[in-house]
């Protein structure tokens, strides 16, 4: 599938942004006082800034990448109608009614230095909706049958733990810049980030399972073969004639190859981009200068790491269409 | 709205295509090129159309395959691949604006240009690439199964079919409604061996590939003496001659 820049910025940035608004829920529900010299608690207004700031930030960066993107951006209020079928429609309609208790939860920690009642419930309300949408945007791929290596709980799985992941890490990062102690959820980060590098990892080995002989998608039976995309019964089919000279929409979209001759060494990078926030994870309850660079340096490998990995998300999963053509990789 | 409809209609109208007919000339894909260029999904934009790199929008591609049978026999299949109009179509459940949708009254799967943000998640979710993206409208189009010709009364009866059926010029492609068992399209399904594309994804294709016939005229090459085949030529000393001496043999023979 074609990687379009616009779907991976959309997916790591909204990400980052839910996965963060997630934490500072969680940790406010766990009793996290990021201004403990002040009494009684107090938000600390300039981390809340800080932090609600890059939040909000990130999710209408991605949002706003998604939609400009579309043939018709003017007509994208429309997507809000089909939440019945469509999980397309299902993270539009998520990701707006996000904003409400959120925003809702960050003016109490903001402006009313306060994370009690009502505000708490806001942000309980606000974090299972954060996870919601980043379920929804997920699902979109998941649900794509003709795609197999999208086509898998795995994705959804994967999209919420890089999602906290990765807004864990920046979260805990601002914190120590902020000077705040150490909050509940620095102590799941490095499970979660374990969590998720783990399961990539048997993700690219599961999508590499059946590639056998670049035919076939995967050995498991329910994977369409070149057999059944025509039915005619045979024993082998080779595309002899295409129905065009010149690559068309469906082979720019759904034939894309460039980023799949590299995906080895791709993997290699985003893994290595890993190690410094995985490590660094472990730490986030240490306090120190050096706690702080590694912390933001590891956020920001975290999420360029991410940035490659979303871009084999797309590039490395092929297209039940393309059985209709010549394999590219041969071409 | 792009939930499939609750309450449908009998009518199931499709195309039945003739693997075994099909010579593949592609007059149905260029047919269907002309009239849709001027009918309910116009313009079918097209880029560069004389230039180097020629660019646009088809709702009907011919594919041609090298098929190996079981027995060693290689065929030539051409392959009309088109909207197959699916019963379950996830096409029209990912669209997320109600653009597309399915026609509960005969099946016809259409999109509401007016309604499409061209986000392309469709033609990610069709198995069969049917769904193609015009990048100068911003939407995204698909066969209508002629949709303005199939109940245009401006036109003769005869006309009343899909463009790609009535230029087709060996009778490959034939247009009907396949919820009728009692209909021409429906009996020429029962008569012949037909497989469904991709029948695990589920989604219930409307439109009918029917299979090539065996191969009567069969040439034996070698290594594939484990099938005892027939050949050509009754006559054992022409059996294997090339076709051009056979014909030599059968002029100046008698």
């Amino acid at each position: 599938m074609h990687p379009a820049l616009s779907v991976i910025v959309f997916t790591v940035s909204s990400g980052i942004g839910y996965g963060m608004l997630f934490w500072l829920a969680f940790n406010a529900w766990g009793g996290w006082d990021p201004a403990p010299e002040t009494v009684p608690w107090a938000a600390d207004r300039a981390l809340g800034i800080a932090a609600f700031g890059l939040a909000f930030t990130t999710i209408v960066i991605g949002l706003l990448s998604s939609t400009l993107h579309l043939g018709h951006p003017e007509r994208a209020w429309r997507a809000f109608s089909q939440w019945r079928s469509s999980w397309l429609s299902r993270e539009g309609v998520l990701a707006i009614a996000t904003f409400v208790p959120t925003g809702l939860f960050a003016t109490g920690w903001v402006m009313f230095e306060s994370v009690d009642g009502w505000w708490m419930f806001a942000g309980i309300v606000g974090a299972g909706l954060c996870l919601a949408t980043v379920f929804c945007t997920a699902m979109i791929y998941a649900s794509l049958k003709p795609v197999p290596a999208w086509n898998t709980q795995q994705v959804p799985l994967l999209y919420l733990l890089f999602s906290l992941g990765s807004g864990g890490l920046w979260l805990a990062a601002l914190g120590h810049v902020f000077g705040a102690p150490p909050s509940l959820g620095d102590e799941w980060i490095p499970v979660v980030l374990v969590l998720a590098v783990a399961i990539k990892l048997l993700y690219w080995h599961w999508i590499d399972g059946g590639r056998t002989d670049g035919r076939r998608f995967f050995s498991r039976p329910h994977f369409p073969g070149v057999y059944s995309a025509i039915g005619v019964p045979s024993v082998e089919v080779r595309p002899l004639d295409e129905p065009h000279t010149q690559q068309n929409y469906l082979m720019r979209e759904m034939g894309f190859v460039v980023a799949r001759r590299h995906a080895r060494k791709l993997r290699a990078i985003a893994l290595g981009l890993w190690v410094l926030p995985v490590g660094v994870s472990f730490f986030l309850a240490s306090e120190g200068t050096l706690v702080t660079v590694a912390a933001l340096a590891g956020a920001l490998t975290m999420t360029i790491g991410l940035l490659i990995e979303r871009w084999l998300f797309f590039a490395e999963a092929k297209h039940t269409v393309m059985l209709y053509y010549r394999d590219p990789a041969t071409r | 709205m792009t939930s499939l409809p609750k309450e449908r209609g009998a009518k199931r109208l499709g195309l039945v295509i003739d693997l075994d007919i099909c010579v593949g000339c592609h007059a149905c894909a260029v047919a269907c090129k002309e009239w849709n260029s001027g009918g309910h999904a116009a313009p079918l934009t097209d880029f560069q159309p004389y230039g180097a790199n020629p660019d646009g929008v088809w709702f009907n591609r011919v594919h041609s395959f090298e098929v190996t049978e079981l027995a060693q026999l290689t065929n030539t299949v051409h392959f009309p691949r088109s909207c197959l109009h699916c019963e379950t179509p996830a096409c029209v459940e990912v669209c997320p604006t109600g653009a597309s949708f399915k026609r509960a009254e005969d099946g016809i799967v259409l999109v509401a240009e007016d309604l499409c943000i061209g986000c392309k998640l469709c033609s990610w979710a069709c198995p069969y690439g049917a769904r193609e993206y015009d990048a100068n409208e911003g939407v995204m189009k698909k066969c209508t199964l002629c949709i303005d010709r199939i109940y245009n009364e401006n036109l003769d009866a005869a006309e009343r079919v899909p463009a790609c059926v009535s230029c087709c010029p060996v009778s490959a492609r034939h247009f009907g409604d396949l919820g009728d068992p009692d209909s021409d399209v429906s009996r020429r399904v029962a008569e012949r061996d037909h497989h469904d594309l991709m029948p695990e994804l589920g989604y219930e294709p409307t439109n009918k590939y029917l299979m090539p016939r065996p191969r009567h005229n069969r040439i034996t090459y070698p290594g594939t003496s484990e099938d005892p085949i027939p050949v050509i030529d009754p006559d054992e000393s022409g059996s294997m001659l090339h076709p051009f001496l056979r014909w030599v043999d059968r002029m100046l023979g008698d």
